[in-house]
């Protein structure tokens, strides 16, 4: 919804200041979006992915942006290949090169390492935590990977069933939970009520959304 | 307007180079019309029942073929359509601040490259068999300007129907049951004229009909237009205009 691919049945919700109904191309100008799958066109090769993205965003000086965010990412070796000889590692640093091209304000990741090996989950970790750093991006992303949300957030909202069940920093959490809990411990105290009344959990509407702040 | 002229060009762009990597789709999609041409026109025009013009049954029906393959490789653009919603690329393309007109007819364009390479296909076999194709510049150039309408119109329509089915099983069994009758209500293969009254109804608010009906004039020596060149093009763009809103309407719906 924030990111104004669906509409809302109710309610409001404004991102980097502008209404996500109303305003919508105002929002799309400055946000940057990560699917879950990977996603980024295997018949067309990293460079030219991106050189869409650029067109599509209006990004002037797209040589340089393009060459700047393959730089980044540590793809410039792999630009002119074909994205379907890439890793799943690789096809995921693409989409974030894709995302940022545009200096968005915001940057939306749905489950960003899912599927990925322990390393390309790691590298990915790395560059996401630089973007936030160095390019002063606010990353919203959703997992279900603990791991991840206490790595990367500083700030953490446990959903569950369409509601926030709890939210707070990844220590704040813990510390509500009990001493040396690991926000697994969060994730299960604060969603996993449901089950305990004997109801079929609803493993899709349960998720953790995180978010990393600059 | 600069803008949507930006993004568009940017997908047709994107499509183009898929295609000229990877051409076996054109390749294969030369065999259908081949087929029609090679067998059943040449059978066909041994019976000599129709009265179809000077050319002969085969030159009545290579304008036909024509409309027939534009349709046929157009209205597979749906299926195309939902595989990449299902990686998630219609997704993003919906996230960035392009226009969705642009979204959607980049791939109207696209549509025509397919076109192009299968007019020039029906060229080539229809002068083998010794249809008296006409060369003259401005008539090519004509036939180029329908098949792209043509073209497009499909694409849109396919488009559309893909944004409400959404899976490919389903857009699969409704491709079938949509080429078919579009094919045989038309007079694509024959006249108006010895179509029974209802079909004749259904073959004038069928676009394909005009498609042909505007090759036919433009495309073979001594085969001729019913409505002629201007209104065929003015039905077609109108035509177009209408699927084109249509589709960018539904386009988001894909995602939801």
């Amino acid at each position: 919804m924030l990111t104004t691919l669906l509409g809302p049945s109710a309610g409001s919700a404004t991102v980097a200041g502008f209404d996500i109904v109303s305003q919508a191309h105002e929002v799309r100008r400055r946000i940057g979006y990560v699917p879950q799958m990977l996603s980024a066109d295997g018949a067309l090769t990293g460079y030219e992915n991106l050189l869409l993205s650029a067109r599509l965003y209006g990004v002037a000086e797209q040589r340089t942006r393009i060459e700047e965010a393959l730089a980044f990412m540590g793809l410039c070796e792999y630009a002119g290949r074909l994205v379907k000889t890439y890793s799943g590692g690789m096809v995921r640093r693409l989409e974030i090169a894709q995302s940022m091209l545009h200096r968005p304000a915001v940057l939306f990741l749905d489950e960003p390492t899912i599927g990925l090996d322990p390393v390309a989950r790691r590298a990915v970790w790395v560059h996401l935590k630089e973007l936030n750093k160095d390019y002063h991006i606010t990353i919203l992303l959703t997992t279900h990977d603990m791991e991840e949300a206490d790595n990367l957030c500083n700030d953490v909202a446990v959903m569950h069933t369409g509601q926030i069940a709890a939210h707070g920093s990844p220590e704040a959490l813990k510390a509500r939970v009990g001493k040396q809990a690991t926000l697994e411990d969060v994730f299960t105290q604060f969603s996993g009520e449901l089950e305990e009344t004997g109801r079929l959990r609803d493993t899709a509407e349960t998720r953790s959304s995180a978010r990393h702040r600059g | 307007m600069q803008r949507i002229l930006r993004e568009t060009l940017a997908i047709a762009d994107v499509e183009l180079r898929k295609l000229v990597r990877d051409p076996t789709e054109l390749v294969s999609r030369a065999i259908q019309p081949m087929l029609w041409l090679v067998i059943f026109g040449q059978v066909l025009s041994q019976v000599r029942g129709i009265d179809t013009g000077k050319a002969g049954y085969l030159g009545f029906m290579t304008p036909g073929i024509l409309a027939q393959s534009v349709l046929f490789s157009a209205i597979f653009y749906g299926i195309a359509v939902i595989w990449e919603r299902d990686l998630g690329i219609v997704h993003k393309l919906l996230v960035t601040p392009a226009s969705r007109v642009s979204l959607v007819l980049g791939k109207a364009i696209s549509a025509n490259f397919r076109g192009i390479v299968q007019t020039a296909v029906i060229y080539g076999i229809a002068s083998a068999l010794h249809v008296p194709i006409r060369w003259e510049l401005a008539a090519v150039l004509g036939v180029l300007l329908i098949v792209a309408l043509g073209s497009a119109i499909f694409a849109m329509f396919s488009l559309s129907i893909a944004c409400i089915v959404k899976t490919r099983e389903r857009f699969m069994g409704i491709g079938q049951v949509l080429t078919m009758p579009l094919f045989f209500a038309s007079n694509a293969i024959y006249p108006l004229d010895i179509m029974p009254r209802w079909l004749r109804i259904v073959a004038t608010l069928n676009p394909l009909t005009y498609v042909v009906d505007g090759l036919r004039g433009l495309m073979v020596h001594g085969e001729q237009s019913l409505y002629g060149f201007g209104t065929d093009c003015t039905v077609l763009c109108l035509t177009f205009a209408v699927f084109l809103a249509i589709a960018v309407k539904l386009y988001p719906q894909l995602v939801r």
